[in-house]
C-alpha cells in the first residue's frame, strides 16, 4: 500500500520513538525512501530534538545553587523533615 | 538530560535525611537542579520567579519528604512538586489566557510541519551562539501549556511515556498526540529558522 505525505507525517513521531506498528513502520520507512520531503521533515525534526534536550539550552543563572543551598540551610536548620511541626 | 543517582542510592540518602542527617539533602537534589528550574522557567518566563518557584519547590520536597514513599523516582517526584508550584503561581497572577488545547480533538493530523528539500545537520556546537539558544528557548515557551509540559518531561528531562502520563494525570495515548504535535510545531517554527542561520555553505562568494 502507497501512502501519502500527509500520512507519513503523522506517524512522525512514533517513527523516532520507535513505536510504531512493524507493518506501519515498513510503510512509512518505503516512503521515506523516495521521498525528499519526508525525509527532510524527519531529519529535521530529529535533529531539533536533539538540539532542544541540550542542557546548553536554559542555562542557571549564576549564584543559582549557592542561593538555593543557602536557603536550603536555613530550612534546614529550622525544621525536620521527619517532624515539620518543630521550629 | 538529567543526571541522576541511583535510585538506591537516592532511597538511601532519603532514609538517612529522615533519620536526623538532614544536611544530605543537598546532596540529595544536586542532581536535579537543573531540571526543576527547567521546569519552572517553561511555565513562569521569567529567570527570577522560576529561581523562586525552584527554590520554593525544593522547600517543600525537603519538608515533605516523609511522604515521598519511593513509587516514582525522587525527580519524578520532584518535577510534580515544581508543576504544581509553577501551576499555582500563574493562576495567581492570572496573566495568562485559560487555554482551550482540552476542549480540541486529540487528531495527531492536526499540526503540519514546515515543509523542506532537504536538511543540513545541525550541529550541537550552534548551541555556543546565544541567538540559538534563545530561539530554541522562544519556540518552547511559545508552545501551549499542555503540549509544552509534554515535551519537557519527555524529551528534556527524559521520563518515560507512562511515567510523563502518571505525573500529568493524562492516558497515554493523549500524551503520545500531544507529543507529537508539540515535536511538530517545534520543527514548524524552528526548521525554517534554523535553515536560515546555517545556510548550505557555498562554493563560491560572489560579493
Amino acid at each position: 500500500m502507497v501512502i501519502e505525505c500527509k500520512h507519513v507525517w503523522t506517524h512522525i513521531s512514533g517513527y523516532l520513538d520507535g513505536t510504531l506498528d512493524p507493518d506501519v513502520l515498513a510503510q512509512v520507512q518505503k516512503h521515506l525512501d523516495h521521498c525528499e520531503l519526508c525525509s527532510a521533515i524527519l531529519d529535521s525534526t530529529r535533529n531539533i530534538l536533539i538540539l532542544t534536550a541540550d542542557d546548553r539550552v536554559f542555562e542557571l543563572p549564576l549564584g543559582f545553587s549557592q542561593r538555593l543551598h543557602a536557603r536550603l540551610d536555613e530550612e534546614i536548620r529550622s525544621i525536620s523533615p521527619n517532624n515539620p511541626t518543630s521550629s | 538530560m538529567t543526571a541522576s543517582a541511583e535510585p538506591r542510592d537516592e532511597q538511601r540518602l532519603i532514609a538517612s535525611i529522615l533519620a536526623g542527617e538532614t544536611h544530605l539533602f543537598h546532596e540529595l537534589i544536586r542532581p536535579h537542579e537543573h531540571s526543576v528550574f527547567v521546569m519552572a522557567l517553561s511555565f513562569l518566563h521569567n529567570e527570577a520567579d522560576a529561581e523562586d518557584a525552584a527554590q520554593e519547590a525544593f522547600l517543600k520536597a525537603y519538608r515533605n519528604l516523609a511522604s515521598f514513599r519511593g513509587e516514582a523516582k525522587f525527580g519524578t517526584w520532584l518535577i510534580s512538586i515544581t508543576l504544581n508550584e509553577a501551576r499555582t503561581r500563574i493562576r495567581r497572577k492570572k496573566f495568562l489566557p485559560t487555554d482551550s488545547i482540552d476542549a480540541e480533538s486529540e487528531d495527531p493530523g492536526h499540526v503540519s510541519p514546515a515543509l523542506l528539500r532537504d536538511w543540513r545537520e545541525i550541529p550541537s556546537q550552534a548551541l555556543e551562539r546565544q541567538e540559538v539558544r534563545l530561539m530554541l528557548q522562544e519556540a518552547i515557551a511559545a508552545l501551549p501549556d499542555n503540549y509544552r509540559e509534554v515535551f519537557l518531561l519527555r524529551d528534556v528531562e527524559d521520563l518515560s511515556t507512562s511515567e510523563a502520563a502518571d505525573l500529568l494525570q493524562i492516558s497515554v495515548a493523549a500524551l503520545k498526540v500531544r507529543l507529537h504535535r508539540a515535536r511538530i510545531m517545534l520543527q514548524k517554527n524552528l526548521a525554517p529558522k534554523l535553515k536560515q542561520i546555517y545556510p548550505k555553505r557555498r562554493w563560491f562568494q560572489w560579493s
